[in-house]
């Protein structure tokens, strides 16, 4: 025991001791949470509009200052033949080109409908897709309006209009807000990827510098210069923890419906099973650089599949099986549910569990792949 | 019996490290491993201090089995890699603290033993190891290796990359050390140095060449050696290699020896080959055996 606290006491001061450790381990935390939080929005907006309107009617006007009234919409200019729009489109400077064509109003009392041309840049699919939407929610609503006030005036006799009218209510995030739906997401990311890269390159650098081989014909046991090692890095990631959550409390207002404990314990797991990686990573590597390309490759594939940035839900049937490989995700998903839903133990104790065999697994794989002689 | 190694050969894939190995250390004797670099002396340490586990063959430490005892091999030694191998940013007091802990034991309890060598680095007890010169370096690599008072010290080229002052300092403290008791085996690239063991085993290629004292090793050498110089060295070593009767020749300092293979071998003689061919500031004298010139002769 006496020989476990004086290896923790040295790597606590080889930690310190590294001018460039500190500002890694709370600075970088803080500004990453402050500029992603911010910037990684899934909202498309200022999406640049313009319109060809051959019409010139108070039906295609009104249609257009429907687009202006958006928000989403910065209506740019107008132009007057499609070629020279899709000039423009060509160079990027448009993203949208809606096309009113000649006789709009006249065929909608007519004949009661008319057809519109919509054109999106679809170099970002995503965003063309969301574009779309919100394109066709203007549309719709132009339509039934005026629909129904043709209607009216046109008939002789007068109809009630009949509408069916949805208002959705967003559960557990009211306003939609992104942030409170992102912040805890980035949060897992940051203390999953600064304990890895700490861990994982933590002992590769007892390898290149040697100490590693004046340690190994020492009395040491095996557990105790695992557990010496690593215990300083769980630490540290719940400090990392602490550290996130106090900024998505006081800068974000992220709401905390549940019991902190709870992230806590999960965390405090959690960890684990990433300092069993950092440490299977170490075995089986010889450098830093080796140790840090490895870690890096892990975490973009583990980021990318844990429902971060896109939905799990939306992935094809191989990939959600994938995920349930996938730490982080049981991470993203439990911050998330405690965080905003208030879950209580009951409901993460799925995850939790499945957390905890993955810890033992992990950690016996790096326990065993460890090796004071070779 | 100190350290006994018996037929131990490893080999790295298809490269053969060392090849059948067999020598004794007596208990309290200091023991050298002379061969240059690549000769396979860091792979014998590394097989006796159990970090490499031979292919074939046994040795015993301190009598412990360096495969089944392990364990008690490692309360019992203590090695010094040839790489400075602390931790360089922890103080000079931390390292040593660090190592006397793991090893179960406290700086005072073996004080008596490393007084002699950290007395020396005492005054930069503060410092980071980093921050230490070579030979500093060294007298703490060696303070951490005998913090636990070993019975037997392993140290591999430790004067490897040291100055001349300090190698021979460092020396000095090896006898020290042996008058205490301890058994030391070391391995340097440097032939100068071997003359300072009690015996010396000449490895080569993973093989061992020849085990004695130094003295014997020179003695017994049945050659007789020449000092040649001349004006200019270059030419003087390519008309020495066209010499009908030449045996060897190699650059030895400011001299080259040059060893014939005549037993009625005539200096005179060589004396007027080497004016025939416009050298000039000739010398030819006998000179004496040393370490090396056994090595390049095996």
């Amino acid at each position: 025991m006496k020989t476990i606290l004086f290896i923790i006491q040295k790597e606590f001061r080889q930690i310190f001791r590294n001018k460039a450790m500190l500002p890694i381990i709370f600075v970088l935390p803080l500004l990453q949470l402050l500029i992603l939080s911010n910037a990684a929005s899934f909202e498309v907006k200022n999406i640049q509009f313009s319109y060809i309107d051959s019409d010139h009617s108070a039906a295609s006007r009104k249609l257009i200052t429907n687009f202006k009234a958006s928000s989403y919409f910065k209506v740019i200019q107008s132009f007057n033949s499609k070629t020279e729009a899709n000039h423009e489109m060509q160079k990027g400077k448009v993203d949208v080109i809606l096309e009113i064509p000649n006789h709009f109003e006249r065929n909608l009392i007519k004949e009661k409908k008319s057809s519109l041309s919509v054109s999106i840049n679809a170099i970002d699919g995503a965003a063309a897709g969301i574009e779309n939407v919100y394109i066709t929610q203007i549309i719709t609503a132009f339509n039934q309006n005026i629909q129904t006030n043709l209607f009216q005036y046109n008939e002789a006799t007068y109809v009630q209009p009949q509408n069916i009218v949805t208002i959705p209510s967003f559960w557990y995030n009211n306003t939609l807000n992104y942030k409170t739906f992102m912040v805890p997401g980035i949060l897992v990311l940051l203390v999953t990827m600064l304990t890895l890269f700490l861990s994982s390159m933590n002992i590769v650098r007892e390898k290149e510098m040697g100490t590693l081989e004046q340690i190994n014909v020492t009395p040491i046991k095996k557990y105790q210069f695992i557990i010496g090692k690593l215990f300083p890095f769980w630490v540290l990631g719940l400090v990392i923890l602490t550290v996130g959550l106090l900024i998505a409390k006081l800068i974000f207002n992220v709401p905390i419906l549940g019991n902190i404990g709870l992230i806590y314990l999960f965390t405090s797991v959690y960890l684990f099973v990433i300092l069993g990686i950092g440490l299977f990573i170490s075995n089986h590597t010889e450098t830093q650089q080796q140790a840090m390309f490895i870690a890096w490759f892990f975490t973009v594939i583990f980021i990318l599949m844990s429902g971060l940035f896109t939905p799990i839900e939306s992935m094809p049937q191989w990939a959600q099986n994938v995920t349930l490989f996938n730490p982080i995700r049981y991470f993203v998903e439990i911050i998330r549910m405690v965080m905003l839903k208030g879950a209580t133990f009951l409901d993460i104790s799925f995850q939790f569990f499945i957390i905890v065999l993955y810890a033992f697994i992990l950690n016996g794989l790096a326990v065993l792949s460890y090796k004071k002689v070779n | 019996m100190s350290i006994i190694v018996q037929n131990i050969s490893k080999s790295y894939n298809d490269i053969k490290a060392v090849e059948n190995i067999s020598f004794e250390v007596k208990e309290g004797e200091l023991f050298g491993l002379i061969g240059p670099d690549g000769a396979g002396k860091t792979t014998i340490f590394r097989i006796l201090t159990t970090l490499l586990l031979s292919n074939e063959g046994s040795a015993t430490v301190a009598d412990f089995d360096v495969v089944k005892d392990y364990k008690s091999i490692r309360n019992s030694v203590g090695y010094m890699p040839g790489k400075f191998s602390l931790y360089q940013d922890l103080t000079v007091e931390e390292n040593l603290t660090f190592f006397a802990t793991i090893f179960g034991t406290t700086i005072e309890e073996n004080y008596d033993l490393i007084k002699d060598i950290y007395i020396q680095i005492e005054p930069f007890k503060k410092r980071r190891a980093g921050a230490l010169s070579g030979g500093m370096k060294q007298k703490l690599a060696l303070c951490c290796a005998l913090i636990h008072k070993p019975k037997v010290l392993f140290l591999d080229e430790p004067t490897t990359g040291v100055d001349p002052v300090s190698r021979k300092e460092f020396w000095e403290m090896l006898k020290q050390l042996q008058k205490k008791g301890i058994t030391i085996l070391v391995s340097t690239p440097y032939m100068d140095e071997a003359a300072m063991c009690d015996r010396i085993a000449l490895i080569q290629k993973g093989k061992i060449l020849k085990i004695d004292s130094p003295e014997n090793v020179t003695k017994k050498y049945d050659k007789i050696i020449y000092d040649i110089r001349a004006k200019d060295t270059y030419q003087l070593i390519q008309d020495l290699k066209h010499y009908p009767s030449q045996y060897s020749v190699f650059a030895f300092g400011e001299y080259l020896h040059y060893i014939d293979k005549k037993q009625n071998f005539n200096s005179t003689e060589l004396l007027t080959y080497l004016q025939n061919k416009n050298h000039t500031e000739i010398e030819i004298h006998i000179s004496n055996p040393t370490i090396e010139d056994v090595f390049m002769d095996l």
